[in-house]
């Protein structure tokens, strides 16, 4: 009885999704889906969180003070992202604490891309551009996919996000148009960001074990391949108007299909970055101990207050 | 031991000496196991809803942890109003909310679906009369 019960919840689930409802946290939905979107919603606000940490190493050297502020904004924003996807993961019966113990012990994954360290500023502008340009063409994605709350999230997210990539897109520019130095200086970073900025959408869908199923629940709506191409579609005329090369000898425009063909990703690389052994794997992590330890007094004052003002009541 | 207690949600971990347990132990005495956490949580989950402009009704944003409801609002400023876009916000103790279940949804909201007298279009008037 319980099991025909479940096939016709799982068969009322699935026509709901096929019909574009969205599902909403106290509808039914299998263990899959909770779980899945659980680890996807998760490792996206863990990267929101540690994306901080790259850009944040810049704020107080932005060569002006208009840089500075928008930096600074951009940053906290990318804390906000964290927040909303932490509270969105919440409705899914987690607790944000249990979720930030995950990423603390290694257990919880982030984005690759934050494990590679900013060596000079030309790398935030290049970041804003290649990083936040393909967080957005994922993201926009993610703000139709069928779970309500996550939907929302990327919706508030997407909003913010185009600030992010026109800061760094202007950094970028203006470095592009200046002298010879700074000129290489932007060059090199873009040489630097282009193939782990691919890297982002994650390994090529038929070896990405969760695809089918994500995209039968419409969790996503397009494959990895289809959002990396999209994103090259996107970025190639933008290094044009900047005059800025991107280091791929085969990119190259296809009349026929209308996309830019580009060259072989080096799968090995980003295997090893999301096993630990990226450049700043270890540093990383450490920095976010370090704040959360660091943090510690503030949260146990507030819960102190509370209980004595409580207590006096 | 009182309910509020509950509400606060410390998370785990247990020993500690910290002098806010020494503080709580001594204040509840005759509940020890409640103090023995060595991390305080994230206080509780608020939902947060904001007004977009005066007049404009207030629409739910989200969720944030506060141990009390002022730092609940300022959480709630920080997190939903980074761009000047709200004009108020109100926050509510989550697990103070009561909503209706999907599953009896049908039912429940039965008794609206048979009522097509209670629309405009229910009603037959000569075509000859306009604004109405
Ligand atoms: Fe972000
Ligand atoms: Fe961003």
């Amino acid at each position: 009885m319980e099991a025909l019960d479940e096939i016709i919840l799982l068969e009322r689930f699935e026509s709901r999704i096929n019909a574009g409802e969205k599902i909403e946290p106290k509808d039914w939905m299998p263990e899959r889906y909770r779980k899945q979107l659980i680890r996807m919603i998760s490792q996206h606000a863990h990267s929101e969180v540690v994306g901080m940490l790259p850009e944040g190493n810049w704020i107080t050297r932005a060569p002006s003070l208009r840089r500075k502020i928008s930096l600074l904004a951009k940053v906290q924003d990318e804390a906000g992202h964290g927040m909303y996807l932490y509270s969105a993961a919440e409705t899914l019966d987690v607790d944000r604490r249990e979720l930030i113990e995950q990423l603390l012990s290694g257990q919880a994954k982030y984005s690759h891309i934050f494990n590679y360290p900013t060596l000079n500023w030309a790398d935030i502008g290049v970041i804003g551009w290649f990083v936040d340009g393909a967080a957005i063409v994922n993201q926009t994605m993610l703000a139709k996919c069928s779970y309500g709350p996550y939907s929302r999230a990327n919706l508030r997210i997407c909003k913010e996000e185009n600030f992010h990539k026109r800061q760094g897109y202007e950094i970028v520019a203006t470095m592009a148009a200046g002298t010879t130095e700074q000129r290489e200086m932007v060059q090199d970073a873009v040489n630097r960001w282009w193939w782990p900025s691919l890297m982002m959408f994650g390994p090529s869908d038929n070896e990405s074990p969760n695809s089918a199923e994500l995209l039968r629940w419409k969790v996503k709506l397009h494959s990895n391949d289809e959002l990396r191409q999209r994103f090259v579609d996107l970025t190639v005329p933008q290094s044009q108007a900047v005059n800025i090369t991107l280091p791929d000898p085969e990119l190259r425009y296809d009349k026929k299909t209308q996309h830019w063909n580009f060259g072989k990703i080096n799968w090995e690389e980003f295997w090893n970055v999301v096993k630990g052994n990226g450049p700043c794997n270890r540093e990383r992590l450490a920095a976010r101990q370090k704040a959360d330890d660091d943090g510690a007094w503030v949260r146990e004052a507030a819960v102190a207050y509370t209980m004595k003002r409580r207590m006096n009541r | 031991m009182d309910e509020w207690i509950d509400d606060l949600r410390f998370s785990i971990i247990q020993q500690s000496n910290h002098p806010i347990f020494q503080y709580f132990n001594n204040l509840f005495p005759q509940n020890k196991s409640m103090a023995t956490k060595d991390t305080f949580g994230e206080g509780e989950v608020w939902e947060v809803f904001i007004q977009k402009e005066t007049g404009a009704p207030h629409e739910h944003a989200g969720s944030i942890h506060a141990a009390d409801p002022e730092i609940a609002l300022q959480n709630a400023r920080d997190v939903f109003a980074r761009r000047g876009e709200v004009v108020s916000i109100w926050v509510v103790p989550a697990n103070s909310i009561t909503a209706s279940s999907p599953d009896d949804s049908g039912p429940f909201f039965d008794p609206a679906n048979d009522k097509i007298y209670r629309h405009p279009q229910f009603y037959h008037i000569p075509k000859s009369v306009k604004g109405m």
